[in-house]
C-alpha cells in the first residue's frame, strides 16, 4: 500500500490534497448554508454566526471561524433538521452512538455510509479480501450504522454477509452492574453463533469484528483445537481505540501464526464512527513496532490533533493532542468536533498525503469516566 | 530505571505496552513495567496443567526445603529484578516509593513474608490438620489411622489479582507452590515488587520458573486472570467482595472491619489495654484489613476515645525515609480528599464526635499525594453510620454499645479481639458466624498466628475432600 516517495513528489501530493480539501469545503459550505439546499439546523445557526459562511469560508483554514461543534446538538429530535433540503424526499436512515443512559446522539444518513465503505473497499488488498468472498459481521448492530455499512461493503465486493448481533448498551450495563458472569455468558452466546456460521459451509473468507470479539473467537477456536486459519478467514477488518500495537502484534504472532505472507491472514485496523466514516491505517507490521497510524477519509472528513488546552491550535508533528474532527459531506457538515480520543500527530505519506494520528486512546480528560472497549 | 517484563510460564515477554511506576512524591520513574493484554493470559492458561505436573514431579518435602532457601534469599540477597538487580534495601526503597508506605514499614514487612516461607512445613501441617502431604500429590492415600482419604486438586494453579496498597497480603498466596500448584499473579500497578522478588527468590532457590506467570496490566488483565482461573484470589473493596460472593472459584478479600470488644467484666480496667488498642489501630499505618477500625464497649467509651486520640491524634506526616514515619501516603490523586469528604459527612450525624480534630487538620494535601492523619471518632450508638466504616489509614471509632447487643450490631468482622473472662460471652463469640478470626483475650487484632487459617483455609479452597474407595480388581 505505502511506498517511498521522493520529497518533491510527496510535496506535490500534499499540495494537491490540500486543494482538493479546500474545494470540498467550498462545495460543502455552499450546499449546507444555501437557502435552497441547506439543512434546517445550519440555516438557523447561520443567523448566530458573526460572519457569512457563504462568502467568508473558502478554505479549510476558514473552518476555524466556526465555533466548536457541541455534541449535545446531536441529541434528540427532530432529526430531520440535519437533512439538507437538497436531499429532501430521499429515504433516510437514523444511526445512533452512545445511548447507554439518556438520549443518544443521532445522525441522519442517506448514502454516506455506503460511500464511506465503498471508498474503504478500495484500500483492501484483494489477495486477502477476495472479491466475491462471503463475510462474517460479528459486532454491534441495532441502531448503529456498522452492520448496514459492513453488509454494504461485502455486497459492494460481491459477497453475502452473515451477521451476528451484539448489543453494546447491554454490555455496558452488565459491566456497570458488575454482572461479570452474565457478561461472559453474553460473549459466549455471540461467539457460539459465529462459530456456527464458520462451521456451516458458507465459505466465509472475510470478517468484521472488534478486538475483544476477535480475542474471544480465537480463544474459542483454540479450545476446539483449531485456529483462525482453519476457518478459512484471510481478511479481518477491525476497529476501536483498544486496537493497540501490542494487541496487533499478539494477534499476528500468536493467533494468526505470523505476518500475512506467512499465515495468509491480513488484519487492517480502522478508526471511525458514525460522524466521520472510516480512517484507514498505514500497513502495520513488526518493522515499525506494530505502530498504528490512522488517516481520515479526506476530503470527506478531516482529523486534526489539537492542543489539549487550545483546540484551535494543531500540535507539532509527533506531539500528543486531542482529536478534532471536521466532516464535509453533502449529508453532514460538522466543523471542529472534539472527539473523546487523543493521540499523536503523524506526518503525511504517499498513500495518504495529509496528517494522520497514532496511539489513539481515550482522551485523558474523560478516560476515567468512560467504559471503553466493551465489545 | 528498571525494565520489568511480563513473565509467561517463567519466560520474559517484552510487551509493546508499558506502564511507568513512579515515585509517589517526586513523580520520578522507578520502573517500566510491561503490560499483558487479556488474550495472552487466556492463551497461556490453556497450558496451566503443565505447572501442576512439573511441581508434582518434585516431592513436597523438597519443595518446602527450597522455599526455606527462598525465604533467606528474599530477605537478604541481591536478586535479579527485570533488567537489573535488587538488594533488600532497594526493595524497601522502591516499594515505599511506589506505594507511599514508609520505608521502615516496607522493611518490617519482609520478615513477615520470610517467616511464612521459613515455616511453610509447619503451616501446611497445621492447615491440613497433619495430613500426609503425599495425599495432596496423588489425590488419595491412607492415613495412619487406616482410613482412605482423598483430596482432589481443584485447579492446576492458584491465580491472584493483587492490590497496590497492602504489601501484607502476599503471605496468602505463598503456600500455593509447596502445595504443588503453579502461580498466576496480576500485581497491583504500584506494587510489582513483591511478586517479582518472590519469583526471583523462588527460582534462584531451585523452584522451576515454568510454574510462574506474572501478568502486570490494567483491569482487562485482572478480568482475564479471574475469567481463566479455576481458583483465584482477588483483593478489593466491599463491592468486589459482593461481586464474587458465592462464587466457589474466587476467594475475595476485602475490608476487614476488625474490632476490639471490651467485655463488661474488664472495661473498668480499659487503661490496661490502651497499648493494645493503639497497636491494633495504628501499626502499618492502619492500612491492613486486620487493623482495628472499631473499639466497642458498654461504658467509658468517651474516656477511651479521648485517651486513644491523645496517643495517635498528634502524629504528624513525615517523609517516607524517616525512621519515625508512621503514616502512609495516599498516592492516587483525589483519593484522600474523597475519603475525607465521606468521613466529614458522617461526622455531622448527632452523637458522633471527632476526638482528634483538636490536634490539627486531618487531611494534609501535598503536590503529588495526600495524607490522612489518625482519627478517633466517638459514637454514642452502634447505629451511627460511621460505626460501620473502615478506611485505609489509622482510623477507628469507639462505639458505646451494651454488651448484650454487641454481637448483633458489630456486623462482619475479620479479626475480633474480645477481651473478657465472661464464659457465656466467650461462648457467644465462638458461635458468632460473622466473625472470622477470633482472639479471646488481650491480643492485638494485627498479631496473626500463621499456623491458623486466614479468611478460609486455603487447603479447603484449593482441594476437595471427597470420597474415594479402592478395591482389588
Amino acid at each position: 500500500m505505502s511506498s517511498v516517495t521522493a520529497p518533491d513528489a510527496l510535496s506535490d501530493k500534499i499540495r494537491a490534497a490540500k486543494e482538493l480539501l479546500d474545494a470540498q469545503v467550498r462545495e460543502t459550505i455552499q450546499w449546507h448554508f444555501h437557502e435552497s439546499t441547506g439543512s434546517p439546523f445550519w440555516l438557523a445557526k447561520k443567523s448566530e454566526l458573526k460572519f457569512d459562511p457563504l462568502k467568508e469560508v473558502n478554505s479549510f483554514q476558514d473552518i476555524q471561524k466556526f465555533p466548536l461543534f457541541e455534541d449535545e446538538w446531536l441529541r434528540g429530535g427532530p432529526v430531520n433538521r440535519w437533512l439538507p433540503k437538497g436531499l429532501a424526499g430521499k429515504p433516510a436512515y437514523v444511526f445512533e452512538t452512545g445511548g447507554t443512559t439518556g438520549i443518544p446522539k443521532s445522525r441522519v444518513v442517506v448514502e454516506d455510509h455506503w460511500i464511506d465503505y465503498e471508498n474503504f473497499s478500495h484500500t483492501l488488498p484483494d489477495r486477502y479480501f477476495p472479491p466475491g468472498a462471503n463475510w462474517l459481521m460479528l459486532g454491534p448492530s441495532g441502531p448503529r450504522r456498522l452492520r448496514l455499512a459492513v453488509e454494504h461493503l461485502c455486497q459492494y465486493r460481491g459477497g453475502i454477509c452473515f451477521c451476528v448481533d451484539l448489543d453494546p448498551r447491554w454490555v455496558v450495563k452488565l459491566i456497570k452492574k458488575g454482572w461479570m458472569e452474565h457478561l461472559e455468558a453474553y460473549k459466549t452466546h455471540c461467539i457460539d453463533q459465529a462459530l456456527t456460521i464458520l462451521s456451516a459451509g458458507h465459505d466465509v473468507k472475510c470478517m468484521f469484528t472488534t478486538p475483544k470479539l476477535l480475542d474471544a473467537l480465537c480463544i474459542a477456536l483454540e479450545k476446539q483445537g483449531r485456529s483462525l486459519r482453519d476457518t478459512g478467514i484471510t481478511g479481518i477488518f477491525s476497529g476501536g481505540t483498544e486496537f493497540t500495537p501490542q494487541f496487533t502484534r499478539f494477534c499476528i504472532e500468536e493467533y494468526f501464526g505470523g505476518p500475512p505472507e506467512v499465515s495468509g491472514i491480513y488484519m487492517t485496523p480502522t478508526y471511525g464512527n458514525t460522524l466521520m466514516g472510516l480512517a484507514c491505517s498505514k500497513q502495520v507490521g513488526a518493522s515499525d513496532g506494530y505502530k498504528i497510524s490512522y488517516y481520515a477519509p479526506q476530503p470527506r472528513a478531516v482529523i486534526e490533533v489539537v492542543d489539549f488546552d487550545d483546540p484551535m491550535k494543531v500540535v507539532g508533528m509527533g506531539e500528543s493532542g486531542r482529536v478534532k474532527l471536521t466532516t464535509l459531506t453533502k449529508e453532514l457538515f460538522i466543523p471542529g468536533f472534539l472527539e473523546r480520543d487523543e493521540g499523536e500527530r503523524e506526518p503525511p505519506f504517499d498513500t495518504y498525503p495529509w496528517d494522520g494520528i497514532s496511539g489513539v486512546k481515550p482522551f485523558r480528560g474523560i478516560a476515567s469516566q468512560t467504559t471503553v472497549g466493551v465489545y | 530505571m528498571l525494565n520489568i517484563p511480563v513473565i509467561r510460564w517463567g519466560k520474559a515477554y517484552e510487551s509493546l505496552e508499558n506502564d511507568n511506576v513512579v515515585h509517589f512524591n517526586t513523580g520520578e520513574p522507578i520502573a517500566r513495567v510491561g503490560q499483558a493484554n487479556g488474550g495472552i493470559i487466556q492463551r497461556d492458561m490453556r497450558t496451566a496443567q503443565r505447572a501442576r505436573e512439573i511441581l508434582c514431579g518434585i516431592p513436597q518435602q523438597e519443595l518446602v526445603e527450597r522455599i526455606c532457601k527462598a525465604a533467606e534469599l528474599y530477605e537478604s540477597a541481591t536478586l535479579p529484578m527485570g533488567d537489573g538487580q535488587q538488594s533488600p534495601a532497594d526493595f524497601a526503597r522502591q516499594q515505599s516509593a511506589s506505594t507511599g508506605l514508609p520505608e521502615h514499614m516496607c522493611r518490617a514487612n519482609m520478615p513477615k513474608n520470610s517467616f511464612v516461607l521459613k515455616n511453610m512445613g509447619k503451616i501446611l501441617d497445621c492447615l491440613t490438620r497433619g495430613l500426609d502431604l503425599n495425599i495432596l500429590t496423588t489425590g488419595y492415600g491412607t492415613e495412619s489411622r487406616g482410613v482412605t482419604v482423598s483430596y482432589q486438586s481443584q485447579a492446576p494453579v492458584l491465580s491472584a489479582v493483587l492490590p497496590s496498597n497492602s504489601p501484607g497480603v502476599h503471605t496468602l498466596w505463598l503456600p500455593a507452590i509447596p502445595l504443588q500448584l503453579g502461580l498466576v499473579l496480576k500485581p497491583g500497578p504500584q506494587e510489582p515488587w513483591t511478586p517479582y522478588r518472590m519469583f526471583a527468590a523462588f527460582t534462584t532457590a531451585g523452584i522451576p520458573a515454568e510454574v510462574w506467570s506474572i501478568y502486570p496490566g490494567g483491569p482487562e488483565a485482572g478480568a482475564a486472570v479471574l475469567a481463566a482461573a479455576d481458583r483465584a484470589m482477588i483483593f478489593g473493596g466491599t463491592a468486589t467482595v459482593e461481586q464474587y460472593k458465592g462464587n466457589p472459584r474466587v476467594q475475595a478479600h476485602g475490608p476487614g472491619f476488625s474490632k476490639i470488644l471490651l467485655g463488661d467484666d474488664v472495661v473498668d480496667d480499659w487503661q490496661k489495654y490502651l497499648d493494645l488498642m493503639v497497636e491494633s489501630i495504628y501499626i502499618n499505618s492502619g492500612r491492613g484489613c486486620i487493623n482495628c477500625s472499631g473499639v466497642w464497649a458498654s461504658r467509658h467509651t468517651e474516656a477511651i476515645a479521648a485517651a486513644l486520640a491523645e496517643r495517635i491524634g498528634p502524629i504528624e506526616v513525615k517523609p517516607p525515609d524517616d525512621p519515625q514515619a508512621g503514616l502512609a501516603a495516599f498516592t492516587v490523586p483525589g483519593q484522600a480528599k474523597g475519603v475525607w469528604n465521606l468521613i466529614d459527612a458522617d461526622l455531622k450525624e448527632s452523637g458522633v464526635q471527632d476526638l482528634t480534630s483538636r490536634f490539627g487538620p486531618r487531611l494534609v494535601e501535598m503536590e503529588r499525594c495526600a495524607y490522612l492523619r489518625p482519627m478517633i471518632v466517638h459514637c454514642e450508638s452502634p447505629d451511627n453510620a460511621i460505626a460501620r466504616k473502615e478506611y485505609m489509614f489509622p482510623f477507628s471509632t469507639v462505639v458505646k454499645c451494651p454488651q448484650e447487643q454487641m454481637l448483633a450490631k458489630i456486623g462482619p468482622t475479620l479479626v475480633c479481639s474480645a477481651i473478657t473472662r465472661n464464659e457465656q460471652f466467650k461462648a457467644q463469640l465462638v458461635n458468632a458466624t460473622h466473625i472470622d478470626r477470633l482472639n479471646l483475650g488481650a491480643i492485638p487484632t494485627t498479631r496473626l498466628n500463621w499456623l491458623q487459617p486466614h479468611e478460609g483455609n486455603i487447603i479447603d479452597f484449593l482441594f476437595r475432600n471427597r470420597a474415594l474407595q479402592v478395591a482389588d480388581v
